[in-house]
């Protein structure tokens, strides 16, 4: 065996493997969004549950907003869930506003699925033709915004979110208003 | 219960497979048959429980068992029967499941079939073998379990990507992927186990050809699936995208081919011994490294998000092979001296020689061009997409090259080729090359490349088609029989030489189906009402209607055609939009296509009015695509014929051939 041979073989892998360990902390799919820091697209969207209910995201002004979308059909859609409703729960008397939003799926099967899921703490809203998922650069399900007081989005987030995450956004708004943007 | 037994049967095969490993290497260094016979054991009955898990998991998908989560995942009770069954493979967990079941029949087989002769170095191979099956039914047990629980159990799934289901390929590409890239783990295993063992002759070479045929053949066939399969449901008319998907099934392509070459300069000459071994290596690396880049996510749904620790786990396993492998290399190259050396610059070896830089500079290239975004991102902090321009450009000149090179290596005999016998071979391989040159010219083919891919094409055409001849001419006058029975008795004389040589023109016959397709392709687009005639080429298109129906996986919107030869119907085109329930609203435009060996006509539907009142189509019509498909074929059948056995069959052909002649 030649020691040295081996070494210098060592030595000319290593950036290779650095360079793939380095790609390993990027998500390919995640398109950089000029979303946050920008107006968050205005929409006006019925209700999910068939009361006619429509939800304008002008009339929210002055409010934080948390706005995710999801699907029935979307697996870790079910991995957030239950953060999310926690977390509406827990912000509702600070006023901060939480709305769904079904992208590509029908009604009946959202409601179901949320019956399954034992409720949903906030109110989704349907989406017809996904306009309001075009509007918002959507890359699929689950993703979630949180826009501030002056209808700016701050976060774009890309799949499963948590309570903790979202208080991290969220809690800076309430306690210092508007804020600076951030990027993930 | 299918949950516990698929996911035990999955655990079991782990710990087999940790077992025979450490046996093989064990009973080698104690010298314990017993041990080395257990660890060949442990690859049988592994095979077996990959088998279970596998049929536990179609049965599941067949049963609509949504409490896996797999099943859950991919499954839908309005798929029909068969992309039930090839949901298998469409995704992350399901493909890792398939590609352990392949592996282990794999293993078993090589084990099976070398049973009696190889000693150390057989039990080494069983043991890297046993050892990579072991990564990959590691990932199974932790993260990317195919048998989950899913609680609170959904009524129905959203069935596969639509794009997966859109087409029966689906059904063939993935299968023959697999069994192309996962045997590649065989020639590895072997060549692992001769640099273990200690046992650097050919032994590993000789006891490995014929796998690694066998999976270049797969992956031959599986990457022209592939560029069908893009063809027919992508909509654009073309095949080929160098996509990283792409790459990373082309680049072990690539080295497996060069292989191929210099594996038999290594059993002629006794050259290239180290070389050999390394590129047999990075063939298995670089399907390492394929899967790990695509995590076979890219292709898995809309959303490839948080594939969770499975890149990480890739990452350790691929650092880990690519260390211990070229470590063990080096450390053995000097033992691995060559035994001949290079008589002549102009022979087959040269050739050879020359064919291997061509494919090692191809594969670096598609590599870089791969990686270069990574690259960029790393040291600028920039993101940048490297397309097909890039590629294009830097192995057009590559193909040209080795285009020339599959004429000329077959004219060249080995050592030294003398002046006279390159005259006489030359002579008709030329007259092509400027025939061919000539009505390219003439038929208005002005690129360079698009010159030089039909010379070179026809160059390499006759060369290989004279190789046929001469042989069957020669052995015309040995056996006095017909020169067809003379030209088919090749394939029994030397059946690696002229499979070659088959391989070889079907490569030829795709180059020219990629340069025509390329080189002549029409399009047109318009918005057409009802009753509005389109022409393309010789084509007479009139949109007879706009139709909308429902199937029970999908909504259906059709363009309908005629295909028009004067005042003669002669076909119809039917380009498609289907909309998948359960994935939502974007459709799956789905081209209608109709074959002819002289052109394809290709449409698409872009876009419809609502009420039917009018439709957006694309028409394009491509000369010579199904020879590219024809071309795939072909080089499957050379390689085919390749795999039987040669030199014993040869005396004993010889022999039998004496005999008959005698007789008569």
């Amino acid at each position: 065996m030649s020691i040295r041979r081996v070494l210098i073989t060592i030595a000319i892998c290593i950036p290779l493997i650095a360079l793939l360990a380095f790609g390993l902390t990027r998500d390919p799919n995640e398109i950089p969004s000029p979303l946050p820091g920008k107006a968050a697209p205005e929409f006006k969207l019925v209700a999910m549950d068939g009361s006619a209910d429509t939800v304008n995201l002008a009339s929210l002004r002055g409010k934080v907003v948390v706005l995710n979308f999801w699907a029935s059909w979307c697996l870790q859609c079910r991995d957030e869930h239950a953060d999310l409703s926690m977390a509406a729960n827990l912000y509702r008397e600070r006023g901060v506003e939480f709305y769904g939003v079904l992208y590509n799926d029908q009604a009946a099967n959202g409601l179901r699925w949320i019956e399954e899921m034992g409720g949903q703490s906030y109110a989704s809203l349907l989406d017809p033709g996904s306009r309001t998922a075009v509007d918002y650069g959507l890359y699929g399900v689950p993703e979630t915004f949180i826009i501030d007081q002056e209808g700016r989005v701050i976060r774009k987030k890309i799949g499963p979110t948590t309570v903790s995450e979202l208080a991290s956004f969220i809690d800076p708004l309430l306690t210092a208003g508007p804020q600076q943007e951030s990027t993930e | 219960m299918i949950r516990i037994l698929g996911y035990s049967a999955v655990a079991a095969a782990l710990a087999l497979s940790l077992y025979g490993a450490v046996a093989a290497i064990w009973g080698v260094r104690a010298r314990q048959a017993a041990l080395i016979r257990s660890a060949r054991a442990a690859a049988y009955v592994n095979a077996g429980l990959l088998l279970l898990a596998n049929l536990l998991m179609v049965y599941a998908l067949l049963t609509h068992d949504f409490s896996i989560s797999y099943v859950a995942q991919v499954g839908s009770r309005a798929t029909p029967v068969w992309v039930s069954v090839v949901s298998l493979w469409s995704s992350l967990e399901g493909s890792i499941l398939f590609w352990g079941l392949v592996l282990a029949l794999y293993t078993a087989a090589a084990m099976y079939f070398t049973r009696a002769s190889l000693g150390a170095l057989g039990a080494y191979a069983n043991a890297v073998m046993l050892a990579v099956g072991a990564f990959f039914y590691l990932l199974m047990v932790g993260p990317a379990n195919p048998f989950g629980a899913v609680f609170p159990v959904p009524a129905d799934g959203p069935g596969p990507n639509p794009l997966l289901q859109n087409h029966y390929l689906m059904a063939v590409h993935p299968p023959l992927l697999y069994l192309g890239y996962v045997g590649m783990t065989v020639p590895f295993g072997f060549a692992m186990g001769a640099l273990l063992s200690g046992r650097l002759d050919d032994t590993w070479l000789r006891v490995t050809r014929r796998w690694t045929v066998t999976a270049w053949m797969f992956l031959s066939l599986a990457i022209m699936a592939g560029m069908w399969w893009s063809y027919e449901v992508l909509g654009w008319g073309g095949y080929w995208a160098w996509d990283p998907v792409e790459n990373a099934s082309f680049m072990p392509w690539l080295t497996a081919t060069a292989f191929l070459h210099s594996g038999m300069v290594q059993e002629r000459r006794g050259m290239l011994r180290v070389w050999n071994l390394a590129l047999i290596i990075s063939t298995f690396l670089l399907t390492i490294l394929g899967t790990f880049l695509t995590r076979s996510g890219v292709l898995s749904s809309v959303h490839a998000f948080g594939e969770g620790p499975i890149g990480m786990y890739f990452l350790v396993f691929m650092a880990l092979l690519l260390v211990s492998s070229l470590a063990l290399l080096a450390g053995r190259s000097t033992e691995l001296k060559s035994t001949g050396n290079l008589d002549s610059m102009v022979s087959r070896e040269s050739a050879f020689l020359l064919n291997n830089l061509l494919f090692t500079a191809f594969t670096f290239t598609v590599l870089l061009g791969t990686l270069y975004p990574l690259l960029a991102e790393a040291l600028r902090g920039v993101k940048v997409s490297v397309g097909a321009p890039f590629f294009n450009k830097m192995t057009l000149p590559i193909c040209a090259a080795l285009l020339f090179l599959v004429g000329v290596g077959p004219m060249l005999p080995w050592r030294v080729a003398s002046r006279d016998q390159l005259k006489r071979n030359l002579l008709a391989p030329t007259g092509a090359l400027i025939l061919a040159l000539a009505v390219s010219l003439l038929t208005g083919v002005r690129s360079v490349y698009g010159l030089m891919a039909f010379a070179f094409a026809g160059f390499a055409l006759v060369a290989n088609l004279q190789e046929f001849a001469q042989g069957a001419r020669a052995r015309q006058r040995h056996t006095g029989t017909g020169f067809l029975p003379a030209l088919l008795s090749l394939f029994r004389v030397n059946p690696r030489r002229f499979g070659g040589y088959t391989a070889h023109v079907g490569i030829i016959i795709a180059a020219l189906g990629i340069a025509a397709s390329s080189e002549f392709r029409l399009e047109r687009e318009a918005t057409m009402r009802p009753g509005d005639t389109i022409e393309v080429a010789e084509y007479k298109l009139p949109l007879d209607d706009i139709e909308g129906f429902n199937e029970p996986h999908r909504f259906v919107v059709a363009a309908n055609y005629s295909i028009m030869d004067g005042e003669r119907v002669t076909g119809s085109m039917n380009p498609r939009l289907n909309y998948y329930t359960g994935r939502g609203g974007e459709p799956v435009t789905t081209p209608s296509v109709r074959s002819r060996v002289r052109n394809d006509l290709y449409m698409t539907l872009l876009a419809f009015e609502q009420d039917g009142s009018s439709a957006t189509v694309s028409v394009i019509v491509e000369p010579l695509v199904s020879w590219i498909w024809a071309g795939g074929l072909i080089v499957a059948l050379g390689a085919i014929l390749a795999m039987r056995p040669a030199r014993a069959r040869v005396a004993a052909g010889a022999a039998r051939e004496r005999a008959t002649v005698e007789a008569a």
